[in-house]
């Protein structure tokens, strides 16, 4: 579904991706753990076209996305949910829902979407014409994925949805990225918090100072004693 | 206790007067403040060349009617329109280019763009001040009761607050008002909703300026001589107005709007002997305000996350 190649990207002189290459099937959860500065995020960015790679390809069921800006980008099914959650926190939460929908014309469909998101969240509805600033980190949290959904994507980049969350939020999250994948979507999942992460990834990456150095099914990675040292937090055993 | 003399001295009649007057003006910054805040909101910039846009409107005013003879309510929706579209030129030429620079290298661009319009405004139209249309219906005295009123003194008001409904509806209550709200939050993600952030500032330029317009369109009946620096003073004053009210906030641009027009006026009225301060009123209170509420009377505190 996504294949990127060879992908190098450079902030001024210094690269922080150097030369990577993964692919997305349809319909899996792909997670990419790694450290922080590793460039995650700078991945996902050029993947949306918020950073313009230095070389290297990205494609998109056969259609080539180097270089295009967002916009583009965004129509043909790639949404992003960014670090940091950042739901606009001057726009109450429907609004920030209907703006995830920006593009579509659907009205009658567009309002089924966000009932179906409202069920998934009730928080969410119970806080419909609240501005999303007021929300705590967990609501928002499931705002950006509504947001994201509303879209109707089909490959969704999830950028540390955990960053910040209590545990148990945490796991709600997790449920739902599930839920979501059950239902067709592809994931492309990236994670500082590798464990949870692995548990739930058909295929990992691990990615280290812009080049991968591990990759691999979920279960393998979360056996690999590697993995476990560095980001498992666990000795070798 | 000057004040209280000159209050008691004065009758209901010119008290009310004064106070017509100090609505009207302060309703004519509003209209040249939304535009300062409207763009800042988004742009995160002072749009140093909007006090320029507002002179531009006047001498298109001029054109229309002195020198064309179109009917002045036909020069007016012209005037709308064609100033709407020199705020979108403005931005596509000066501030376009620079989306990426580093926020200081638009300011200098707005500052360049502002010379620009007061020198070309110098060759064409000459340096010689012309006089603004004189329309009968707007600027005829009225008379109720003992107050003598300049009719665009009333119609000054009323047209700002039916163009703030109108600007406050499309921006809470329209799709495109919903986009430009998110652009100015945040315009990465803007862009990653589908927004095409670019549309979206020329839009707000246009709206920006048309109220310019309207605003120049009063300023013109109000004080008739049109030069080329005539956009300075008003400009200057209007984005004060804006900056006291909480920069980036609509309603905020209206109430500083207010704030320095009425105390305009009460200074010229009750203090006679310090109408010569006027101008130096509106910096006086910006200084106050700064001083005590940085980020101006409506504004919000932001904190920059990293």
């Amino acid at each position: 579904m996504l294949k990127v190649e060879e992908l190098v990207v450079a902030y001024g002189g210094i690269e922080a991706l150097k030369g990577i290459s993964l692919e997305v099937p349809a319909g899996k959860i792909i997670t990419l753990i790694g450290a922080n500065g590793a460039g995650k995020s700078t991945l996902l960015r050029t993947i949306i076209g918020l950073v313009k790679p230095k070389s290297g390809r990205i494609t998109y069921n056969d259609k080539d996305l180097t270089g295009l800006n967002s916009q583009k980008i965004v129509t043909t099914g790639i949404t992003l949910v960014p670090e940091g959650r950042r739901v606009f926190s001057n726009l109450t939460v429907w609004e920030n829902l209907k703006i995830g929908a920006y593009m579509r014309k659907d009205e009658a469909e567009i309002a089924k979407d966000v009932a179906w998101i409202y069920s998934m969240f009730p928080r969410l509805e119970e806080r419909s014409w609240q501005l999303a600033g007021t929300l705590s980190g967990g609501e928002q949290q499931m705002l950006a994925v509504g947001r994201a959904l509303m879209s109707r994507p089909r490959l969704i980049m999830m950028d540390e949805p955990s960053l910040g969350l209590a545990p148990l939020v945490i796991k709600d999250i997790f449920r739902i990225i599930q839920e979501i994948n059950a239902k067709g979507m592809t994931i492309l999942l990236i994670e500082q918090n590798a464990n949870m992460a692995l548990k739930i990834a058909d295929w990992a990456y691990v990615l280290e100072t812009g080049r991968i150095t591990l990759e691999g099914t979920g279960s393998d990675l979360l056996a690999n004693p590697e993995v476990r040292d560095a980001y498992l937090g666990k000795k070798k055993s | 206790m000057e004040f209280f003399e000159a209050f008691v001295n004065m009758s209901g009649g010119s008290f009310a007067q004064h106070m017509v007057n100090g609505i009207s003006l302060g309703s004519l910054y509003a209209m040249i403040a939304i535009g300062y805040t409207m763009v800042y909101g988004i742009l995160l910039m002072i749009n140093f060349a909007h006090g320029d846009i507002v002179m531009m409107a006047c001498y298109f005013t001029f054109f229309g009617i002195s020198v064309f003879h179109i009917p002045w309510y036909l020069t007016f929706i012209l005037v709308i329109i064609t100033t709407a579209l020199l705020g979108v030129v403005i931005e596509r030429a000066a501030y376009r280019p620079l989306r990426d620079a580093p926020k200081n290298s638009v300011l200098i661009s707005a500052i360049g763009a502002s010379f620009l319009l007061e020198n070309l405004a110098n060759y064409l139209f000459s340096g010689r001040p012309l006089r603004f249309p004189n329309i009968e219906v707007l600027s005829q005295n009225l008379s109720l009761g003992s107050v003598q009123i300049q009719a665009i003194s009333l119609f000054i008001p009323v047209v700002t607050i039916v163009c703030l409904m109108i600007l406050l509806h499309i921006v809470n209550n329209t799709k495109i008002g919903m986009s430009m709200r998110a652009v100015s939050k945040d315009y990465e993600i803007a862009r990653v909703m589908g927004i095409n952030i670019d549309n979206v500032i020329s839009i707000t330029f246009a709206i920006g300026s048309a109220l310019a317009a309207i605003g120049a369109i009063m300023w013109g009946i109000r004080y008739p001589g049109i030069t080329p620096m005539l956009g300075v003073m008003p400009g200057l004053k209007c984005f004060i107005a804006a900056v006291i009210g909480g920069v980036g906030n609509i309603k905020g641009a209206v109430l500083g709007g207010f704030i320095l027009g009425l105390g305009e006026i009460i200074i010229v009225a009750f203090f006679p002997q310090l109408s010569g301060y006027r101008d130096a009123f509106a910096f006086i209170v910006l200084i106050v305000i700064l001083f005590y509420k940085p980020t101006g009377l409506l504004g919000e505190k932001t904190t920059e996350k990293v």
